[in-house]
């Protein structure tokens, strides 16, 4: 039963990927986006996980070993950060999108084939 | 094709990929478990190193490339935005009459909770930065919060103030900077955690500013006049 | 040291003009970024000849820190990526009327994290470079933020391969849980057994790198983003970026997965998408009329090839692989700019609306017809050369592949070379699209900095062939050891598949001049630009891949 954790990642991937696929609105198409990145970051953290263990920062308790792993936080970490400049610059696309093509309903806009 | 195609490839494939990943994940090692040598090396590491923040230590002195690259990115994604962001000027000109960003009508307590938070985040987000290497924070997530605080004076109802405090081409100037000044550090003196930190402070803050403020530019241009 | 140099130096240039550019003139702008390349190049050229070297970064150790590996495999494809840089920034300095600093700042960027990508081996930092070349990627493709079509292009791109990296990251993820490591040579010593973990791994970790490599059915963003890209910025996409994507696959499953993933399953997944893109791009390009389009296409179909050489898993098609790579380098990239000098002059790309004006154009003439050439596999093209060795390896059903792919992208060429610039051909009285000059003078002569580029890289590629093959059968050495003597492409039936693959190339060419297109309207139905396929079919590839990996 404890592999129902690893699940949950996935879970959100496809849920993220089925928002892309079926959306009427490429602004949501984008937060769909980022959903699926986040599917990332939870399977990144829950790998990590260890139980009983506390945060690697040891500024108020002596070092030890018994911490979650580092490694994975400090991944997600910047990930998340990167994550968000990256979704700001293709809704930064969309936004011209909607201003060039007047809509952001990807069944409306035509194809780039002429 | 069309919408129903779309979802039956999607489902199929989405069927196959649920699958593989269940039958995959089934042999990862328990959940909370023990086993992270490359952990726990970190962590030696970094006591070894007087780094609290284990994590800080891991970003910035022992995969510090790594956060080169993320910085790049960032850098990259902000100013692109910037770029994309950039017909502003043009469509003023098309659409007739005269345009201004007013201040907005709001009630004095708003405005006056805003610009009393303004300087306790803004000293909070440095101290976060500067606190990166001992406890949890740094470069990355104060660089978020000073990014976002000057736009208190926006919540607080004055835009065209922020509009002033924050002149775009000084910021994507203090951006660039802080991004060569973490090249050099990151690729010649890494382990300076607490410069590296200040750094990416600058340049998340800068970043996020450079964004939130084409955006803005885009949603409130208001036409005073026609 | 000097290899630290070498990565750092495009980054921090960039942010130079980053922070910088808006107050220097033009000319400082482009010399300051050519000259970083040019320095670039002279670096890399000092540790190639100094034998290569291994740089653990911040002194920290194996096990915990991560290694720059320059040998001579990664050398060479650093050396090749510097080189297009070069040329596409030489032949910006005039094609663009007015350009901010910050197109130089991304196309520096760009480079340094190509470089960067191919020469470490860590995972996680591949991974990193991997994403910081495709968010410049996508800045770069949108860079003409006016023109509709150019944003649509590049959001769907932005979509698409960020959608694949993520896949990738949970793939480095579940890799990262098994092993506890992440640099590749580690990781390898630590896999042994082969379950459905590791298949699953590393069918998300190629699945970013294949939709970089446009794979079919990965590939639908590929023709969207070169259709509205700057000329410039296609001739890094088409020349090194997408090959990058295999290049991934091939040192992931070498460094770290050939241990406990046996060759031949690998082998069969990767034949099967490679040949897919070889043939779906071969003929999705003889149907465009959109020259830039057109070698998109041609672009999906070769790299496929390059697939197909890379995932034969063999020794002598390794360097075969190698040989074409770099042949095709040369020749896509000409071909770009060539099609960039005609968008300058006649501000379309439309081939029925270029009919016969490129008479006054001998020089991009020749560049079309040479790389049409190229394409098709003249001897002694390096394209040639490549796909002997190739189909040496790999047997018939290879041979007939490369015939009938390069046939068909080389016969679009070529069809746009007799309808263009010989004006042969009837002419229609329908037009295509007006397209915005991407410079908005018209050049009454063409000026040497536009037109040179592209002929010394077509040049380049057709002089290839004539290199002895021990050069590049050493450097792939660390890749796949050869026994014995290099493979050389002068055998009869070599020299034999190229000709025909040219005599077939020209029946191709004239078929389209006469008119006979096959009428696929499904083929142009499922290239709809609707975000929402590009993505289902990625869902859809992702499972066949792992299936394709499972199946015995």
């Amino acid at each position: 039963m404890s592999h129902l954790a690893y699940l949950i990642p996935g879970w959100i991937l496809l849920v993220g990927v089925y928002g892309i696929v079926t959306s009427r609105n490429l602004v949501h198409a984008v937060v769909c986006l980022s959903v699926a990145q986040s599917a990332t970051y939870v399977l990144l953290l829950v790998i990590g996980y260890r139980r009983h263990a506390t945060a690697p920062v040891f500024s108020d308790i002596k070092p030890t070993g018994d911490v979650v792993d580092p490694i994975v936080q400090a991944l997600t970490l910047t990930d998340i950060v990167v994550g968000a400049t990256v979704t700001a610059l293709l809704l930064a696309l969309t936004v011209q999108v909607a201003k060039r093509r007047g809509t952001v309903d990807p069944d409306r806009l035509r194809s780039l084939e002429p | 094709m069309s919408p129903r195609g779309r979802l039956i490839v999607f489902l199929l494939g989405g069927a196959g990929f649920a699958v593989l990943f269940v039958l995959g994940t089934v042999h990862l090692p328990d959940f909370g478990g023990t086993w992270h040598p490359y952990g726990e090396r970190t962590v030696s590491n970094a006591v070894a190193r007087h780094t609290p923040n284990v994590i800080s230590s891991i970003n910035f002195d022992q995969r510090a490339f790594d956060t080169l690259g993320e910085e790049l990115i960032l850098m990259a994604s902000a100013l692109a935005a910037v770029v994309v962001l950039r017909g502003v000027r043009a469509e003023q000109e098309e659409t007739a009459g005269a345009h201004e960003y007013g201040p907005a009508e709001v009630f004095d307590a708003l405005r006056i909770t805003g610009y009393l938070l303004l300087p306790i985040t803004l000293v909070a987000g440095v101290y976060i930065v500067a606190h990166g290497s001992l406890s949890p924070g740094g470069g990355f997530q104060g660089g978020i919060v000073l990014g976002s605080a000057i736009h208190l004076v926006y919540l607080a109802g004055d835009y065209p103030a922020l509009a002033r405090i924050r002149p775009i081409p000084v910021f994507e100037s203090g951006e660039a900077v802080a991004a060569g000044a973490f090249v050099l550090l990151a690729l010649a003196a890494a382990g300076q955690v607490t410069a590296m930190n200040a750094a990416v402070g600058a340049e998340v803050g800068c970043a996020v500013v450079l964004v939130l403020a084409k955006f803005f530019e885009q949603a409130l241009l208001v036409r005073t006049s026609s | 040291m000097i290899l630290q140099i070498a990565v750092g130096l495009p980054f921090l240039v960039a942010t130079l003009l980053a922070g910088t550019g808006r107050w220097l003139p033009r000319v400082a702008v482009d010399a300051l970024a050519t000259l970083t390349v040019a320095v670039l190049i002279v670096l890399l050229s000092l540790v190639l000849a100094s034998g290569g070297t291994t740089v653990w970064l911040g002194g920290w150790r194996e096990g915990v820190g991560i290694p720059l590996v320059a040998s001579p495999l990664t050398l060479g494809l650093t050396l090749t990526i510097a080189v297009v840089a070069l040329a596409a920034l030489i032949v910006s300095w005039r094609y663009f009327a007015e350009v901010q600093a910050i197109f130089h700042a991304l196309m520096l960027l760009f480079t340094g994290a190509m470089c960067a990508f191919v020469l470490t081996e860590d995972l996680f930092d591949a991974f990193v470079f991997f994403e910081l070349m495709s968010v410049v990627a996508y800045a770069l493709t949108g860079y003409k933020s006016e023109e509709p079509d150019t944003v649509h292009g590049a959001l769907n791109f932005g979509i698409v391969n960020s959608l694949g990296a993520y896949f990738t990251l949970s793939g480095i993820a579940l890799v990262y849980a098994r092993t506890g490591q992440l640099g590749f040579a580690a990781i390898g010593k630590s896999l042994r057994e082969d379950d459905a973990l590791v298949t699953l791994a590393f069918a998300l970790i190629c699945t970013g790198f294949l939709v970089k490599a446009a794979a079919v059915p990965f590939h639908f963003w590929l023709a969207d983003a070169h259709a509205v890209a700057p000329t410039p910025v296609c001739m890094l996409f088409s020349g090194v970026m997408v090959e990058l994507g295999v290049f991934g696959v091939l040192r992931t499953y070498v460094l770290s997965f050939s241990r406990a993933i046996p060759a031949a399953d690998v082998r069969t997944a990767l034949l099967v998408f490679g040949s897919a893109a070889a043939l779906l791009g071969g003929v999705m390009c003889v149907l465009q009329r959109h020259i830039k389009r057109l070698l998109a296409y041609s672009t999906i179909s070769h790299v496929g090839l390059l697939l197909v050489g890379v995932g034969l898993l063999d020794e002598a098609a390794l360097s075969g692989a190698a040989t074409y790579f770099l042949g095709h380098v040369g020749v896509k990239a000409a071909l770009f700019s060539g099609a960039g000098l005609l968008l300058n002059r006649y501000e379309t790309v439309d081939e029925h609306d270029l009919h016969g004006r490129g008479r006054s154009m001998p020089v991009t003439g020749t560049i079309f017809l040479l790389g049409g050439l190229g394409l098709a596999g003249l001897p002694p093209y390096g394209t040639w050369a490549g796909k002997a060795v190739m189909e040496e390896a790999g047997g018939v059903w290879l041979t007939a592949l490369a015939v009938v792919a390069s046939a068909l992208t080389a016969g679009a060429v070529l069809r746009v070379w007799l309808r263009v610039f010989l004006g042969a051909g009837p002419s229609r009285s329908d037009s295509g699209d007006h397209e915005e000059a991407e410079t908005r003078f018209k050049l009454s002569r063409l000026p040497w900095t536009m037109v040179a580029p592209g002929v010394v890289l077509v040049l380049g590629g057709l002089l290839l062939g004539l290199l002895p093959g021990h050069v590049i059968g050493r450097a792939v050495a660390s890749y796949a050891h050869l026994e014995g003597p290099v493979p050389t492409p002068w055998t009869p039936a070599g020299v034999l598949s190229g000709l025909l693959a040219v005599a077939f190339a020209f029946g191709v060419a004239v078929l389209g001049l006469r008119g006979y297109a096959p009428r696929v309207a499904l083929l142009h139905r499922l290239h709809s630009g609707h975000i929402g396929d590009y993505v289902a079919w990625l869902m859809a590839g992702v499972t066949v891949f792992g299936l394709l990996l499972i199946a015995r």
